[in-house]
């Protein structure tokens, strides 16, 4: 995996963009809201993929904002059917390409087939169509953008929200502290497939998403590439904040970023002290009615996912941030 | 060369020489022994192609519309509750103009669970844009999968080729399987248009706003209607080539004359078609008219045969609940509403969840529109279960 010159990647960790392609795929002139993680993803992430790729999408935000007939957003030849099957769609192409490259129909290299979903059609109803096409072994890269909700559809909660968020369909109330179920956790989902490239990416850390990507297109084999795409629409956060948000989700130990090739973890953005997760929720209004109470179970439950993600990884444990006890529960 | 095949092989070898490039399905009974034998002819090396087995019938859909965006000739087969799970895929397969064949061996539909024969599977998808054309017996069931590739590459539109499961697909009857290289001068590669290529970037499966969509539906429905004279033109290409009548718009068998005429659709046919020859023994004169393109509906045909009788039985094996038979009412819509014949149009739901449909039940129907015409009956009901449970 040198080849990728990985090693670079963690010099250069800030944003640098002579160093990185000048061609646009997904093209300006899109409907995506202002400060709109998802967006610089997928502008991101399109970069890397290059030119010789083909990307069936599932219905969701970046579908919506980016083609509206007759335009288009997308530079690559593009296929988008329905909100559940972007996979199954991506295993068709794959398939196609292969026996048509076998009878000497496709002239040239096999372009690369590439599916992409939102949280809501990867996790909850493309989660089946995903698995099958995973198990298959079809020779695709996934990417999930991860912005925690249906966003579409009016910040709808999903599997993917995360513990304590608000969402129209989860209403912190009195009776109900917002979304009450932890996070689906996808990544290990898609690892426990046994396919051979997956990993966590966030734009705001550029050029750890580039490699990433470049990583899971070149892997022969089903490939599944997880981006937290911050929201401002749907978080209720500053729309400057966006890429400070990604950054503190990575910060905070909220989101680690990390791959796992062949089985084999490895976490490749090290945090040497991690930050109290509060610094995380703070900026978000979807996390603006939580008390001590549940902020402080958010900053255990983070801590135990990253130690047990941190024993897969075998690395050395960062400083902890302290949890102070509340008083009743001292006695 | 004739061969002695169940249903289900005699359509799989025909499907296997049309080289469609991607398969994909998942098993359903009465479908099975299709997917089976072409996993089989591709697992031996007979047929080049890529055999996918899915996860679910939505995702057979679902790859065979991506291996067709591809430009490749993709092939799928279902039947029932698998069809109605690929409902959404079906839909947006022909609303993308996509040239994909399916099987469709005609079951039931839950609930109570039933795997038998009738139409109600296809039938729920009959608005979706597809072209539905409907078999008699085996030889037209492996013929019109020929036909259909064809119909659907000039077209651009999808083919569902109906068949009635079990009564078709595990009936052994002698199949004329033809010769490869009359398969190859009959059907020409597929000459794909529209597809996803990095060479020739395009979206495809944009949404559209209502600016656009009514006109995109408009086409749909135009290209549909304009797809029955392509449909009549393969059918008379594939008489030429081949020597034997097979799809076509509508068949008609002893009509000329008719005092009374029935109307049905898939195997059942033959069954009628014995009744009208006992029927003309006894000195009745009874005529037959067979759907077999049941979308696009064949409406200014199926006039022009009927123009002049006055007395149609409908013989249908679907129902819409809470409004009647659905070939009845695509019949009644068939003639002019300004036209002021007294004609009497009777409906009879019959065969549902697979009920035999005998000789003396089309005999009692018979003689019931012979006396009154009967606005929807079903045909061969048991009273004693229908007392217990009717409240």
């Amino acid at each position: 995996m040198d080849k990728f010159g990985y090693a670079q990647s963690q010099k250069f960790d800030t944003y640098a963009s002579r160093l990185m392609p000048r061609e646009e795929y997904f093209t300006s002139g899109h409907r995506s809201c202002q400060g709109c993680g998802e967006a610089l993803a997928v502008r991101w992430v399109c970069k890397a993929i290059g030119k010789d790729a083909i990307i069936a999408h599932a219905t969701g935000c970046m579908e919506i904002v980016s083609s509206g007939w007759p335009q288009t957003a997308w530079m690559h030849p593009w296929l988008h059917v329905a909100f559940e099957n972007a996979s199954a769609v991506a295993s068709g192409i794959e398939s196609a390409l292969k026996v048509l490259q076998r009878k000497g129909k496709l002239k040239g290299p096999m372009p690369k087939v590439v599916a992409m979903g939102g949280d809501g059609g990867t996790t909850d109803i493309g989660l089946q169509s995903l698995s099958g096409a995973l198990e298959r072994g079809h020779n695709f890269t996934y990417f999930c953008w991860d912005n925690e909700a249906y966003m579409n559809t009016g910040i709808q909660r999903s599997s993917s929200t995360p513990y304590g968020a608000m969402t129209t369909t989860s209403p912190p109330g009195k009776m109900s502290i917002g979304q009450h179920t932890q996070k689906k956790n996808m990544t290990a989902i898609a690892v426990a497939h046994g396919i051979p490239y997956v990993a966590t990416a966030s734009p705001s850390y550029l050029f750890d998403l580039f490699f990433k990507v470049r990583k899971a297109i070149e892997t022969p084999g089903p490939a599944y590439v997880h981006v937290l795409s911050v929201c401002p629409t749907g978080w209720r956060s500053a729309t400057d904040l966006s890429v400070r948000l990604g950054r503190l989700a990575v910060e905070t130990g909220v989101f680690p970023l990390f791959e796992v090739v062949n089985g084999k973890y490895r976490l490749t953005v090290e945090v040497p002290k991690l930050r109290p997760v509060n610094d995380y929720l703070k900026p978000q209004g979807r996390f603006r009615h939580l008390r001590e109470k549940e902020r402080d179970f958010i900053q255990k439950h983070t801590m135990a996912q990253y130690q047990l993600l941190l024993d897969k990884c075998g690395a050395s444990y960062p400083e902890f941030p302290v949890i102070t006890e509340p008083e009743e529960e001292k006695e | 060369m004739l061969k002695y095949l169940e249903g289900s092989h005699g359509v799989s070898q025909v499907v296997a020489m049309c080289r469609p490039n991607v398969i994909s399905a998942y098993p359903i009974t009465p479908q099975t022994h299709i997917v089976e034998d072409l996993a089989r002819l591709v697992g031996e090396g007979e047929l080049e192609a890529e055999f996918i087995n899915v996860e679910s019938e939505f995702s057979a859909a679902s790859v065979v519309l991506g291996a067709s965006a591809a430009g490749a000739r993709a092939y799928t087969t279902t039947t029932s509750q698998g069809l109605l799970l690929m409902n959404e895929v079906i839909y947006c397969i022909a609303g993308m103009r996509l040239p994909i064949v399916l099987t469709c061996a005609n079951r039931a539909i839950s609930a109570p669970l039933n795997i038998w024969n009738d139409h109600q599977d296809s039938m729920t998808v009959r608005d979706a844009g597809w072209i539905q054309l409907h078999a008699e017996d085996n030889q037209e069931a492996a013929d019109l999968h020929m036909q259909a590739f064809k119909i659907a590459e000039q077209t651009f539109l999808p083919v569902m080729v109906c068949m009635d499961g079990f009564i078709l697909t595990h009936a052994f009857e002698p199949v004329d399987i033809p010769e490869q290289k009359e398969v190859d001068a009959f059907l020409p590669p597929f000459k794909p248009q529209n597809i996803v290529d990095p060479r020739w970037p395009r979206g495809i499966g944009l949404y559209a706003d209502p600016r656009f969509y009514m006109e995109v539906r408009y086409i749909l429905h135009r290209a549909l209607e304009k797809s029955e004279k392509v449909i009549k033109q393969v059918s008379a290409e594939f008489a030429k080539a081949f020597g034997r009548e097979s799809g076509g718009l509508l068949k008609t068998y002893k009509i000329e004359d008719a005092d009374l005429v029935i109307i049905t659709m898939g195997s059942v046919a033959g069954t009628i078609k014995d009744l009208i020859d006992q029927l003309e023994d006894e000195g009745k004169k009874v005529g037959l008219l067979q759907i077999c393109s049941y979308r696009p509906f064949p409406r200014k045909e199926v006039y022009r045969v009927l123009k002049d009788k006055t007395n149609l039985l409908v013989i249908e094996k679907s129902i819409s609940l809470g409004r009647g038979g659905i070939l009845g009412s695509d019949v009644r819509w068939s003639f002019p509403r300004t036209e002021k014949k007294d004609r009497k149009i009777s409906c009879f739901v019959s065969g549902l969840g697979g009920r035999n449909i005998s000789i003396s039940d089309l005999r009692y129907a018979v003689a019931r529109v012979e006396k009154e015409p009967v606005e929807l009956e079903f045909l061969g009901l048991n009273p004693e279960i229908i007392a217990k449970r009717d409240m």
